[in-house]
C-alpha cells in the first residue's frame, strides 16, 4: 500500500540572521502492507507528519520516491488522493459551518452526486456515533465527537488507505478508548489499511499490528511491539525491602542475576526502598531469586514485575527516552512547517518513575 | 476536465457563500462603507468639482469609489483564509483530487459577488445622489471594478496563505495600501498635484484603472484611459491567480 524510498524533506529556517538547513525528514523508508494498520511513533517533532504530509500529496519531497495506493506521490497526486483518507490532526471542518455541510462538500470534491455523498454521510454519523450532529456546528461539539466528525470527513469517500496523524490527541481518556474502537474497526470493517501517528506507546501499542519508530528524521525500529520490546533486555523486576537496611544486600542479590548495564538502560538501580533490575524471562528468575532473599532474611514489601514498554525500547535504540526526547533537543524546533506539534498538545506526564507522555503507558507496560 | 473544474470551483463557492450568510456582520460593514465614503466625503468635494475640470462631483467621485472598493475590500478577502487554514479546512481540501485553482476560483467567486453587490448598491446610491452616468460605461466601469477586484482578492487570498497571521498579513496590506490610495487619484484628480507626484501617479497601475473607469463612466470609451485601465486590470488579475493558483498548490501552504 505504501512503499516509500529515501524520503526527505529539508526546510530552511532562520536563527537571528543565519539560515539554517533543517532536514526535517532524513531518508525515511517504509514499506506498508494491504491491510495492516502500522503504527507511526516517534517524539514531537521527529519527522512525523512532515513524513506523513509527502505521503499524503501535501508535501512534494526534497528527494526520495513513493508509491502510495499504487501510484506515484510526484507524478500521480491526483491518483493518490482520490484512493487515501487523511484526517489531519487539526481536523478538517470549520469550526462555523455546519458538520453535515462540511462533510457534503468535502464527499462532492471527490466527485460524488449529492445523494451519495448524502448516504454515505449520514451512514457514517450513525456508525461513529454522531447521530443528530448533522446540523450542529463543530465548535459546540465535545473533543471526542469532533475527532470523530474529522474522521468522518476522511472517511466519506470509501478510501483504501487512511492516514489518521495523532488522533486522540487532547481527548480525555474516555475518549481516546471510544476513538480507538472506532479505528480498529476501519480494518474490521471496511478492510482499510491504516497508517496513524502517535506520540502515544500505549496507543501504537494497542493499535498497531507493527510499529515503524522514527527519531529525528530517521526510521530506528520497524517491527511488532513484541518483537520490539524483545530487543529490550528484559523483563523490570521491582523489589520494596522492607528493612532498608537491607537494600544493598537486595541489590546485590538482584544484581547476580539481572542484565548488566548497557544500551542506555542502567543495571541494577537502587532508589530509597526500591531495588529494580532488568532479567531474562522475569517468570523463570523470579522463584530463585525469592530463595536467594529469603536466605539472605530480606522481608519484601512488594515485588513488581513490568514487561519492557514502548518507551523502553525508544531508549533502548536511541538512548533517549520518549519524554526526554519530547522535552527539549535540537529536534524540537526542528519542524517549522509542522503546525500541528506545538508543545500545548503534550500531555501532561502521569508522574512516578516511569512516567511516560501518556496516561496509562506504565500500567499497560505493567499488565502485558 | 473543465466541467469537473467548473463544478468544484461551485461547491468551493457555495461552501463559502453559506459561511458568508451566517455572518452578515462582514457584509454589512463592507456595504456600509462606500455609503458611508459617499454620504460624508462627497458633499465635501461639490464645492471643489469646478476647480479639476468636472461639473458633477458624484460622477467625479463615483468612478473612484469603485476601484476603491474594489481594492479594499478584496484585498481584506484572506483574513477568513487564515482561520480557514489553522482549522485544518485548506489542508482537508487539499487532499481531496480537486483542483487547487479550482479551490483558489471558488473563493474569488465570493468575493466577486460581495463586491458586485456592493458596486450595485454604490452605482444606485451615486445616480439618488445625482450622479449622470452613460448606461453602458457604468456596466463597462464594474466589469473594470470586478477585474481588479478578483486580482486584490487573489492576492490576498496568496498573500493569506504565504504569512498565515493576521499580524503579519494586516501591516503589509496597510503599507502596499497607502501608496496605492494616495497616487491612484482615487479621492482626488492626480491632475491638481505637481508634475512630480503626477508621474510618480503614472508609475501606479491603479490610476490607470481609475481614469478608466472615470472615462468610460463619461461614456467616453475612446479615451486612452480606458484601454490602459483595462489592459491593467487583465494583466493584474493574470498575475494574481497565477501566484494565487501557486500558493494553494505550494507544499507547505
Amino acid at each position: 500500500m505504501i512503499h516509500a524510498r529515501g524520503l526527505v524533506q529539508t526546510f530552511t529556517t532562520r536563527k537571528g540572521r543565519e539560515k539554517q538547513q533543517v532536514r526535517a525528514v532524513d531518508g525515511v523508508d517504509l514499506d506498508v502492507a494491504e491491510g495492516e494498520v502500522v503504527g507511526f511513533l516517534g517524539p514531537n517533532g521527529a519527522g512525523k507528519t512532515t513524513t506523513l504530509r509527502m505521503l499524503t500529496t501535501l508535501l512534494r519531497p526534497t528527494a526520495g520516491t513513493a508509491t502510495v495506493a499504487g501510484h506515484d506521490i510526484i507524478r500521480e497526486p491526483v491518483e493518490v488522493r482520490r484512493r487515501i483518507g487523511y484526517v489531519s490532526q487539526a481536523g478538517g471542518t470549520f469550526s462555523g459551518a455546519r458538520a453535515g455541510d462540511e462533510v457534503m462538500d468535502h464527499g462532492m470534491l471527490y466527485g460524488r452526486t449529492r445523494a451519495q455523498v448524502m448516504a454515505e454521510g449520514k451512514r457514517l454519523f450513525e456508525q461513529f456515533q454522531l447521530d443528530g450532529l448533522w446540523d450542529r456546528m463543530p465548535k459546540t461539539m465535545s473533543g471526542g465527537q469532533k475527532r470523530r466528525l474529522d474522521i468522518v470527513m476522511g472517511l466519506i469517500h470509501d478510501p483504501t488507505l487512511v492516514f489518521l496523524d495523532e488522533p486522540t490527541t487532547g481527548l480525555d481518556p474516555q475518549a481516546r478508548a471510544n476513538l480507538w474502537d472506532h479505528i480498529a474497526a476501519l480494518r474490521s470493517q471496511r478492510g482499510a489499511t491504516v497508517f496513524i501517528t502517535t506520540h502515544y506507546l500505549d496507543e501504537a501499542d494497542t493499535l498497531s499490528d507493527r510499529i515503524v519508530i522514527i527519531d529525528r528524521g530517521r526510521i530506528v525500529a520497524a517491527d511488532t511491539a513484541d518483537n520490539l520490546k524483545a530487543q529490550v533486555s528484559g523483563d523490570l523486576i521491582d523489589l520494596e525491602v522492607a528493612d532498608p537496611g537491607l537494600v544493598s544486600l537486595a541489590a546485590e542479590k538482584l544484581g547476580a542475576i539481572a542484565e548488566p548495564p548497557r544500551h542506555g538502560l542502567p543495571g541494577v538501580e537502587v532508589d530509597g526502598v526500591h531495588v529494580r533490575g532488568r532479567v531474562q524471562r522475569a517468570g523463570h528468575a523470579i522463584p530463585g531469586l525469592l530463595r536467594e532473599l529469603e536466605a539472605g532474611e530480606i522481608t519484601l514489601e512488594a515485588i513488581e514485575v513490568h514487561r519492557p514498554t514502548l518507551d523502553d525500547v525508544f531508549l533502548t535504540l536511541t538512548g533517549r527516552s520518549l519524554r526526554d526526547a519530547e522535552s527539549g533537543g535540537p529536534t524540537d524546533a526542528a519542524n517549522p512547517a509542522d503546525p500541528s506539534d506545538p508543545s500545548v498538545d503534550r500531555a501532561p506526564a502521569t508522574g512516578g518513575r516511569d512516567a511516560a507522555p501518556a496516561t496509562g503507558t506504565t500500567l499497560t507496560g505493567a499488565n502485558r | 476536465m473543465t466541467t469537473t473544474f467548473w463544478r468544484e470551483s461551485f461547491i468551493v463557492f457555495r461552501r463559502q457563500l453559506r459561511m458568508n450568510l451566517r455572518n452578515p456582520a462582514w457584509v454589512i460593514i463592507g456595504m456600509l462603507q462606500p455609503v458611508l465614503y459617499l454620504l460624508l466625503f462627497g458633499p465635501l468635494l461639490k464645492p471643489l468639482v469646478q476647480q479639476f475640470g468636472a461639473t458633477n462631483a458624484y460622477t467625479f467621485f463615483v468612478p473612484g469609489l469603485l476601484v476603491q472598493l474594489g481594492i479594499f475590500g478584496a484585498f481584506f478577502a484572506g483574513f477568513s483564509l487564515i482561520g480557514e487554514w489553522r482549522e485544518g479546512v485548506i489542508e482537508a481540501e487539499r487532499v481531496t483530487p480537486a483542483s487547487r485553482t479550482a479551490l483558489l476560483v471558488g473563493r474569488l467567486g465570493r468575493d466577486l459577488l460581495q463586491l458586485l453587490v456592493q458596486a450595485l448598491i454604490l452605482v444606485g446610491l451615486g445616480l439618488v445622489l445625482g450622479m449622470t452616468a452613460d448606461a453602458g460605461g457604468i456596466a463597462l466601469g464594474i466589469a473594470l471594478t470586478l477585474l481588479i477586484g478578483g486580482a486584490c482578492a487573489a492576492s490576498s487570498n496568496a498573500l493569506a496563505l504565504a504569512t498565515k497571521s493576521e499580524e503579519v498579513m494586516a501591516p503589509v496590506i496597510n503599507m502596499v495600501m497607502m501608496p496605492v490610495l494616495l497616487l491612484s487619484g482615487i479621492l482626488l484628480p492626480m491632475t491638481i498635484g505637481p508634475t512630480w507626484l503626477q508621474r510618480a501617479g503614472d508609475f501606479m497601475p491603479i490610476k490607470h484603472i481609475v481614469d478608466g473607469v472615470r472615462s468610460s463612466f463619461g461614456g467616453d470609451f475612446a479615451a486612452s484611459g480606458v484601454l490602459w485601465g483595462s489592459v491593467w486590470a487583465v494583466v493584474l488579475l493574470v498575475l494574481a491567480l497565477w501566484w494565487g493558483t501557486a500558493t494553494f498548490r505550494k507544499e507547505n501552504a
